[in-house]
């Protein structure tokens, strides 16, 4: 501790120059966190918020699109719901659909179709549900607060076919689903929105009863195989089935590549430049040995460096990256602070750059104290 | 409390007997010290001239503990120092020898009087240590205890790497070129001033110098060519 902060001090220049990179990288570090996590919002909070274990798809469906092209039938519901280990299942529709409300406002709109008194229902925090109100439907706070929005009361129209919609309610927080916010419909009006039948159409047989996927919740004792050769489906998590939404694997995919990316040159700055210091300082070092310093003194000084390095310069970075994210958030760019990502980030960022530096200071264990006597021995 | 037993040992200095030193392996090898025999009493101050390349330093790593000869054994204050393990060797420097290298060697980041309060950082023993202050007013040093070496003259350096090393309260203390960058005023100063801590502190000094200038200031003279030592006519 006594030589390592002195020598801090007495480098402090090209210490601060290297911790200015660290910290560089710590912005961006959080700026990227900021914008995976709200492209993941924006992505997939309306499936997040939905209190299911599982979603089954039908069997053979492409995976990467199954929310719009997979379709269940009534029969699968049931047989999903008889199988051990399931608690409930129920249908569920999502459909995407452009609309025009009263005020002129173009919306776009996920269009979930759930049984208005099953488990999926949402429970607005404002306004009433979809119990009673066949033509009603129950948007994502985020179009409510959008500009222009919808509110209360609003009738919104969906394009080409004319159906009718009431905003009778609102839900808490951000739901949306593949950047489109939320609306929570009756089963049997987005049954009929998914077949395409304009208002006074007859719905054909086969149409009414059907879904896009099995919304199961389920026990820890579930047998995933056993369901989906009984039901003719395919299961995943609802984590899982993010993937299955709109963009979702791209983004995210290329995100953490890059925060990956970041790490890694974290590592390699901090090694990059500890190597260097300890070669800067083998005389010096050989010194000390012949003084008597012992090797775990020697790298505890190397590494105290590190730490209070790494701790300072990302700690600024952390506070400079979250600053500009709090302005960020205020923008239509998808940008969420959350905390456990950041601090799982930043924690990684430490990790790595310690890691980097102690690769390159254990190099003082290798200097032979001789080396402090002039000339050759 | 127990005191440790270097507290209660009596200095008796140090000693080398028929030390043999090979650097290398095999067919390169070379005999740095052939045979060696050196006693340096507590107090005594010994030169030792020569060549480049006849053995001086490797004289100043056998005593000093920085590497284990081939043949011989040396000892401080009665101590084989010869089966000592890397730590252990590491230790006996920390707590036994003071070294004094060319043109101080002193580190850069460190005020003149925290170079000397490092050795305190360095040991764990801090009992025995030698006040800084104090030292550094003893070689001469005191107006300059918050200067940073690149602050300081040669001399000045050296006057710091004295006092350094003789925090720890050695009872050997191995001097490499002292007087290397220094003119030949301060250089008699620089010498001086270790014949007299020798004296006051009761250390076996072993100061290896190609400057034959300032060897009148020491007790002895001793010559070493091509791996061997003997006094010097």
């Amino acid at each position: 501790m006594f030589l390592a902060l002195r020598e801090l001090r007495f480098a402090r220049s090209r210490f601060a120059l290297m911790g200015s990179v660290v910290a560089l990288i710590a912005i961006l570090v959080v700026l990227l966190s900021g914008l995976s996590s709200g492209l993941v919002r924006d992505g997939v909070s309306g499936l997040q918020k939905i209190e299911v274990t599982h979603f089954a798809f039908d069997e053979g469906t492409e995976m990467g699109s199954a929310f719009s092209r997979s379709v269940i039938t009534d029969d699968q519901v049931r047989t999903w719901s008889e199988q051990p280990g399931v608690a409930a299942a129920e249908p569920f529709g999502n459909t995407l659909v452009n609309a025009r409300s009263n005020r002129d406002v173009p919306v776009d709109l996920a269009m979930f179709g759930v049984r208005p008194d099953g488990f999926l229902a949402p429970t607005p925090i404002e306004g009433e549900g979809l119990t009673g109100n066949p033509d009603g439907i129950v948007v994502s706070q985020t179009i409510i607060d959008a500009d222009p929005g919808l509110k209360v009361g609003d009738v919104v129209t969906i394009d080409q076919l004319g159906t009718e919609f009431t905003v009778v309610g609102v839900l808490d927080e951000q739901h949306t689903f593949g950047h489109v916010d939320v609306a929570y419909v009756s089963l049997d009006a987005w049954q009929r929105l998914r077949a395409g039948v304009a208002p006074g159409e007859e719905l054909r047989e086969t149409e009414a009863a059907s879904a896009t996927a099995v919304a199961i919740k389920a026990n820890d004792d579930i047998d995933l195989a056993a369901g989906d050769a009984a039901a003719g489906t395919e299961t995943v998590t609802r984590e899982g089935s993010y993937d299955s939404s709109p963009g979702y694997t791209a983004e995210t995919l290329t995100l953490s590549m890059i925060q990956y990316f970041l790490y890694v040159i974290s590592a390699l700055v901090v090694g990059a430049f500890f190597t260097v210091w300890t070669i800067n300082r083998k005389h010096e070092l050989a010194v000390l040995r012949a003084m008597g310093a012992s090797k775990p003194y020697l790298l505890r000084d190397g590494l105290i460096q590190a730490v209070v390095i790494l701790a300072i310069s990302i700690g600024v970075g952390l506070a400079v990256g979250i600053g500009l994210g709090a302005l960020m958030s205020g923008t239509p760019m998808p940008f969420a602070l959350e905390a456990p990502a950041i601090a799982v980030a930043s924690a990684l960022l430490a990790l790595l750059g310690l890691i980097g530096a102690a690769a390159a200071i254990v190099r003082v264990a290798a200097i032979d104290p001789l080396a402090a006597l002039g000339g050759q021995r | 409390m127990s005191t440790t037993a270097t507290d209660t040992e009596v200095r008796t200095g140090l000693a080398l007997q028929g030390v043999t030193l090979r650097l290398g392996d095999g067919d390169n090898s070379v005999t740095a010290l052939d045979n060696v025999d050196l006693i340096v009493r507590p107090g005594e101050l010994v030169a030792v001239v020569g060549p480049s390349g006849a053995g001086k330093s490797s004289l100043l790593a056998v005593a000093g503990a920085l590497t284990t000869p081939d043949e011989g054994i040396v000892t401080i204050d009665g101590r084989d120092i010869g089966r000592l393990s890397a730590k252990q060797r590491a230790q006996h420097r920390r707590d036994h020898i003071g070294f004094v290298f060319q043109s101080g060697n002193l580190l850069p980041s460190l005020t003149a009087v925290d170079q000397l309060r490092l050795v305190s950082n360095i040991s764990k023993k801090r009992t025995e240590k030698r006040d800084p202050k104090e030292l550094l007013a003893e070689v001469g040093m005191a107006h300059k205890a918050d200067r940073r070496p690149h602050q300081l003259s040669g001399g000045e350096r050296q006057r710091v790497g004295i006092a350094r090393a003789l925090v720890g309260r050695p009872s050997l203390l191995l001097v490499d070129e002292p007087t290397a960058a220094l003119d030949r005023a301060r250089s008699h100063e620089v010498v001086q001033l270790l014949a007299q801590e020798t004296k006051q502190w009761q250390v076996a000094t072993v100061m290896v110098t190609h400057d034959h200038d300032v060897i009148e200031h020491c007790d002895r003279v001793m010559e070493m060519i091509d791996g061997q030592l003997s006094p010097a006519k």
